[in-house]
């Protein structure tokens, strides 16, 4: 029964390119838990390591299953993890003002990881079926808009507005890349530039102040404004060639909000410089297209769609999260991949590269 | 299908992801470009500003809200005070600053160490506090040697000061700082450890009114750790002020009357609700909470057997004595089984069953009616009124009073009293209801309890024809710019349950009690003011247990407590005070004469006006 061409055409490079950045991940991770003070948990070093392992379980098992039968399993994939989704927003664990944690005994897991990954399956199951050359009409879109605004706005309840945003720009880039009709583009341009100051009309004193302030986090310098930057002076202390391995103070001093997680690209551009944070960014680089070029070589609309929404999701986080600790971006809670602590988003991450996986190397099965 | 309906085939995805893989591009040529911005351009100075680490961030905190009578006169404020503290990466070397620091406000070097030694684990440019709010002198010795103390820090922090020391204490209540569990609890957000809240009264049910928002500045400071650069500013924002309904200037004369006994006395305008007084003794010094007291005086405030931080108006529970015979009044004539006309014969006592009930005067009262019952208090009257009733139409009529409920005071820990009915005692002890029990209950002297406050609201009532109000401390809040953000307003909260006859016939029974020559509180009469009012006094001892005994030789923890309610004037009430004092012996002689001078002194105008004159000046 096993096809001796699995082998052959396993993606060899792709496994080789995630353990390196994920390798990085792992030293910049001990730097940024380990010398810090008050020490956020050393334990979160070991955790990281035993998530990972995790992670490449679910990766193993992405690329054993025919991306195919994803088709067919994407209602009840979406399904379920909408249902996680409402349980979280119920009976989830409160931490710090959000209910975004599901605990399942030892572990706790965030549903709103694995949303990511459904709303891909199930936007590239519509897309693959409906695409023509034409592209998509607004009414076309309507099923995309659904499938995207549910998670949205339960995910918004939590609140957990970085990821909401991640799962909306996934959609757009993968809604722009099977292409939307032109008449219907100039719609949704032309109402949403109507309506938008229209709606700023209508809100509340307060409510604009929020929107401006994440825009601009320079208006909070007791908050945003500050963190951002403190990590502009790490990211810009690091100068050409770094402060070297552990010698990061930004870091140590804790001058760092949510060194481990959210800013951890600033611990690394510290201690590596530009050097080291043109490597690491290469990579990416480097992930993205091969992930595209997964999507050009595969030879089934579903397969290339579900390519393209995967490596989409690599690449918005990637932007947005350097993009925030560089203060070119709003302030949100997004996950670099491979290197921010957190077991959902590293197993997450691992699923996608598992589904990269599994195209690229049934890329010879023509039906 | 035609030209252009041409399904999406694998060359027009190839197409589309050159593009795709250009966009990816150009985003990460943006980080790039960055990047080299940050690290290549600006690496010099930024690498700079991370060798100081010289970027911090001060938090100012907010000015919190004054309080204020009902007359404007200002009771709380916040004064400057200096906080002592240090910044371990700055004052190196740690150990000759501390010493220095020590001798210069004499704290002993040990006691600084400790505090630091606490706080290990935090960051090393984060301030320790070493001490808070010291005195000017060591304020001007630690600033003129500035520089000798690297890393040393004066933080200017406004600090609470209760102007009107131990005054209207309970109702005020005080800041003390936040504890751990509070700062878990997720209920004070914006809270950091050392911040101080409200922990009681006034202080804690309006904080939110009261706190305001704290501000902060980014500032960039030296190698010493001193200021250099202030980058940016966020304003505190005052917290709003608040406006109470207490009359500071009755307050006042309440607290002095009450001195050295244990008691209280609230006042309210019958008209709308608004507390004048609230007024518990024994007190205590509001201003020791915010400066940290010392365990031994915690321990002594809290061992008191007087119960100095108890608010006894609210929360105090007494026997209401013959204060209740109002309720047994209205209860007696509502339901038919006495009138006007309906006489009785007190022989000094009344037989039930085969105990003897005592009335508290000895001879008799001769041939009572209910007017007359009501200003001499006859007990034997009251007996039969109550035992015609029976326990659960008394306990019907005494909730319908508002009894055996909090009256809903904007205060914590309100007790609700007890209304007992013999479903009540049954479920409590298991026990039937007795008959005589009845009997005591319709003077006041069974298991009845009621707060002083409860009875003030209902005495107003009486006093505004039949309408119960609640009590609001809350006259306004108020803007710094003055600029009214609530208002209080009056709110019914019931009535009483009498007709208009019912509560002419009480009312003319409590008028008698202060004019007329016989009236148990004849003592409170004043020529040009016409008080009415009813005495009480609650027996801590069974009455005929120690008939040896005169009431002066009795220890004072078995003398009765006494009470008093009363309104004036008695046509067009303005004012309705409850007295309450423990262990205070009879209620006319004690609790009536203080009521008395709270209602002088509020309706007699000129001396008042004088007085609130005198009062504001002050300020």
């Amino acid at each position: 029964m096993f096809d001796r061409r699995f082998v052959k055409y396993f993606d060899w490079g792709l496994l080789g390119l995630t353990f390196l950045i994920g390798l990085f991940g792992l030293i910049t991770l001990y730097s940024a838990v380990i010398s810090a003070t008050p020490t956020p948990e050393k334990t979160l070093y070991f955790k990281q390591i035993i998530w990972y392992g995790i992670g490449m379980t679910g990766m193993v098992l992405c690329f054993l299953i025919n991306y195919k039968s994803l088709y067919r399993w994407s209602p009840a994939i979406y399904a379920v993890c909408i249902v996680l989704l409402i349980y979280v927003l119920m009976m989830g664990k409160y931490v710090g003002g959000a209910r975004r944690w599901l605990i399942l005994g030892p572990i706790s897991i965030q549903p709103s990881e694995l949303v990511k990954i459904a709303v891909i399956i199930s936007l590239a199951r519509y897309y693959s079926k409906f695409a023509d050359t034409r592209g998509f009409s607004l009414r076309g879109l309507l099923t995309p808009l659904i499938l995207t605004a549910i998670p949205f706005i339960l995910i918004v309840r939590q609140p957990d507005l970085g990821t909401a945003m991640v799962v909306v720009l996934i959609a757009g880039f993968m809604t722009v890349f099977v292409k939307i009709e032109r008449r219907s583009l100039l719609y949704l341009i032309t109402s949403c530039t109507i309506t938008g100051p229209l709606i700023w009309f209508l809100l509340k004193g307060y409510q604009k102040e929020r929107i401006l302030t994440f825009i601009n986090p320079n208006r909070d310098p007791l908050g945003a404004g500050y963190h951002i930057i403190q990590s502009k002076i790490a990211i810009g202390s690091g100068m050409i060639f770094g402060k070297g391995f552990l010698k990061g103070t930004q870091n140590a001093l804790s001058f760092l909000p949510e060194q481990h997680t959210d800013f951890i690209f600033s611990v690394l551009a510290e201690e590596w410089g530009f050097v080291g944070s043109v490597v690491i960014l290469s990579l990416f680089l480097l992930l993205i297209i091969w992930g595209l070029n997964i999507a050009h070589r595969c030879r089934d609309p579903f397969g290339t769609i579900l390519a393209v929404g995967v490596t989409a999701m690599m690449f918005w986080q990637v932007f947005i999260n350097v993009g925030m600790a560089m203060g070119l971006m709003p302030i949100v809670g997004v996950t670099l991949p491979f290197i921010s602590y957190g077991g959902s988003s590293i197993v997450s991450i691992m699923i996608c590269v598992g589904l990269l996986m599994s195209i690229s190397m049934r890329r010879f099965l023509i039906e | 299908m035609g030209k252009y309906l041409k399904t999406a085939d694998t060359d027009w995805y190839k197409q589309r992801l050159t593009r795709v893989m250009l966009c990816v591009a150009g985003a990460f040529f943006i980080l790039l470009l960055r990047l080299f911005y940050l690290q290549v351009i600006e690496g010099q100075e930024l690498r700079r500003l991370s060798e100081n680490n010289c970027i911090r961030l001060q938090s100012t905190d907010a000015f919190r809200g004054m309080i204020f009578d009902r007359n404007g006169i200002l009771l709380v404020d916040n004064r400057p005070a200096f906080d002592l503290s240090i910044i371990l990466k700055d004052a190196k070397p740690v150990d000759r600053t501390i010493e220095k620091l020590a001798k210069l406000i004499n704290v002993p070097v040990s006691e600084l160490l400790k505090k630091i030694g606490d706080n290990k684990g935090i960051s090393s440019y984060k301030p320790i506090l070493l001490k808070q709010d010291i005195g000017r002198d060591c304020l001007a010795a630690v600033e003129v040697r500035k520089f000798d103390l690297p890393g040393i820090v004066l933080n200017i922090k406004p600090r609470r000061h209760y102007i009107k020391t131990h005054s209207a204490a309970h109702l005020i209540g005080y800041l003390s700082e936040i504890n751990s569990d509070e700062l878990k609890s997720g209920k004070y957000p914006e809270c950091k450890g050392g911040d101080f809240i409200g922990k009681f009264g006034v202080e804690k049910v309006f904080e939110r009114f009261l706190k305001g928002e704290r501000g902060g500045r980014q500032v960039e400071v030296n190698v010493m750790g001193q200021v250099v650069k202030v980058l940016k500013t966020v304003d505190a924002l005052p917290g709003q002020n608040i406006y109470l309904t207490i009359d500071y200037i009755l307050q006042k004369k309440a607290e002095a009357l009450l001195e050295g006994a244990a008691g209280a006395v609230v006042a309210m305008d019958p008209e709308t609700g608004d507390i004048l007084v609230m007024a518990s003794s024994p007190s205590f010094d509001q201003n020791a909470f915010v400066d940290g007291m010392s365990h031994k005086q915690w321990e002594s405030l809290i061992s008191n057997p007087l119960r100095p931080m108890e608010n006894k108006a609210i929360q105090g529970e007494y026997p209401p004595a013959s204060t209740f015979k109002i309720v047994t009044a209205i209860a007696g004539l509502e339901e038919g089984v006495i009138d006007e006309n309906t006489i009785m014969n007190c022989p000094g006592h009344y037989k039930y069953g085969n105990r003897i009930y005592r009335c508290w005067r000895h001879g008799g009262h001769g041939d009572v009616n209910i007017i007359k019952a009501l200003a001499e208090s006859c007990d034997v009257f009251f007996y039969q009124v109550g035992q015609k009733l029976g326990i659960d139409r008394l306990a019907f009529y005494a909730k319908a009073c508002g009894l055996g409920f909090e009256t809903g005071i904007n205060l914590d820990n309100e007790a609700a009293g007890l209304v007992p009915s013999a479903a009540w005692k049954k479920r409590r002890t298991g026990i039937a209801w007795q008959g005589g029990e009845t009997l005591s209950v319709a003077i006041g002297q069974g298991y009845n309890l009621a707060t002083p406050l409860q009875m003030l609201v209902l005495t107003s009532a009486l006093a505004n024809g039949g309408t119960r109000y609640k009590p609001l401390i809350l006259e306004s809040v108020r803007t710094v710019d003055g600029d009214i953000v609530i208002q209080s307003k009056k709110q019914v909260i019931g009535g009483l349950p009498a007709g208009k006859k019912t509560l002419e016939i009480v009312k003319k029974g409590l008028r008698e009690v202060v004019s007329s020559p016989k009236g148990t509180a004849h003592i409170a009469y004043i020529k040009n003011v016409d008080i009415s009012g009813k005495t009480g006094t609650a027996q801590v001892v069974g009455r005929h247990n120690e008939p040896n005994l005169s009431e002066k030789d009795m220890p004072d923890q078995f003398k009765p407590h006494a009470w008093f309610v009363a309104y004036a004037p008695s046509e067009n009430p303005q004012i309705a005070v409850a007295v309450f004092v423990e262990h205070g012996g009879h209620g006319s002689t004690t609790a009536a004469p203080i009521a008395r001078e709270i209602i002088m002194t509020y309706l007699e105008k000129d001396e008042y006006g004088r007085q609130l004159k005198a009062e504001s000046s002050k300020q």
